[in-house]
């Protein structure tokens, strides 16, 4: 039956959204992280989705229609860090700088909004077919 | 006997499979709303009903080779974007939602036809 696919296909877009929420979480508590060298400074991360094509995909007979979501890998933004000059900062380098994290709180939470619209849609999808199956095993009954 | 049974149960049988595969491609669609590249697809339906249609008809000898169930054979089509993002992705949330409940809706449909059916042989079986 392939409605069982079809929860494979949400749980694998549910989890690479929970990866894309984490490093959302991680930049947002590491925003204000200082140090006293801009390589030292947080950087943020951010993850790239790619989709993992089903074997024979493109039709014909027995092709599967299924394409799952998985996190490529997770990349450092090459921003520059935020530099304050702070020179009673513990951490303020000879000049009197303390480096920041280069996250844009802005544009985190707008990615977050983001994730948590498409982590609700495919829980949707989830309930929608989980009870399709349950109608689907109980007929005749 | 048993043709009249598989005539009964085969239409609604076949539109489960589907709209089950429907299913698939627009889970798969929504799954991908953030991937980077990813082409939204969908079912041909006129052509998938057809194919399943006249894979039904057109097997008049056990001999022949069987058409794909439930029109798996038929093309999957990418869908024209209304608004493509930045990235590539030409899949549009809002759409693909309708498009996913509108099939669970078939989907049940189908499945109340064929529970009819079901029922309605197993009384004439017992005759109670």
């Amino acid at each position: 039956m392939s409605l069982f696919g079809l929860l494979e296909v949400s749980g694998s877009a549910l989890s690479a959204q929970s990866v894309r929420l984490n490093t959302i979480s991680s930049n947002l508590a590491n925003a204000e992280s200082a140090s006293g060298s801009p390589d030292g400074a947080y950087k943020a991360l951010q993850p790239i989705f790619s989709s993992v094509m089903g074997s024979g995909f493109g039709g014909g007979p027995g092709a599967s229609s299924l394409v799952k979501v998985q996190v490529d890998q997770v990349v450092e933004s090459d921003r520059l860090p935020r530099q304050e000059y702070a020179p009673h900062h513990p951490l303020a380098d000879e000049e009197g700088y303390v480096y920041y994290g280069n996250v844009n709180a802005v544009e985190e939470m707008a990615n977050m909004i983001s994730a948590s619209r498409s982590y609700q849609n495919n829980v949707e999808v989830m309930n929608t077919s989980k009870q399709l199956l349950i109608q689907t095993l109980s007929l005749g009954r | 006997m048993s043709n009249w049974v598989q005539g009964v149960l085969s239409t609604h049988a076949q539109g489960l499979l589907t709209y089950s595969r429907r299913a698939e491609v627009l889970a798969s669609n929504l799954a991908n709303a953030d991937t980077p590249g990813y082409k939204a697809r969908d079912v041909d339906f006129r052509a998938a009903l057809g194919a399943a249609r006249d894979g039904a008809q057109v097997r008049t000898n056990p001999r022949h080779m069987a058409a794909g169930v439930g029109g798996s054979g038929a093309a999957l089509l990418y869908r024209y974007p209304q608004q493509p993002s930045l990235d590539g992705n030409t899949v549009e949330a809002p759409i693909e939602q309708a498009a996913f409940a509108d099939n669970a809706m078939r989907y049940q449909a189908s499945l109340r036809f064929l529970d009819g059916s079901v029922k309605g042989l197993l009384l004439a079986i017992k005759g109670e």
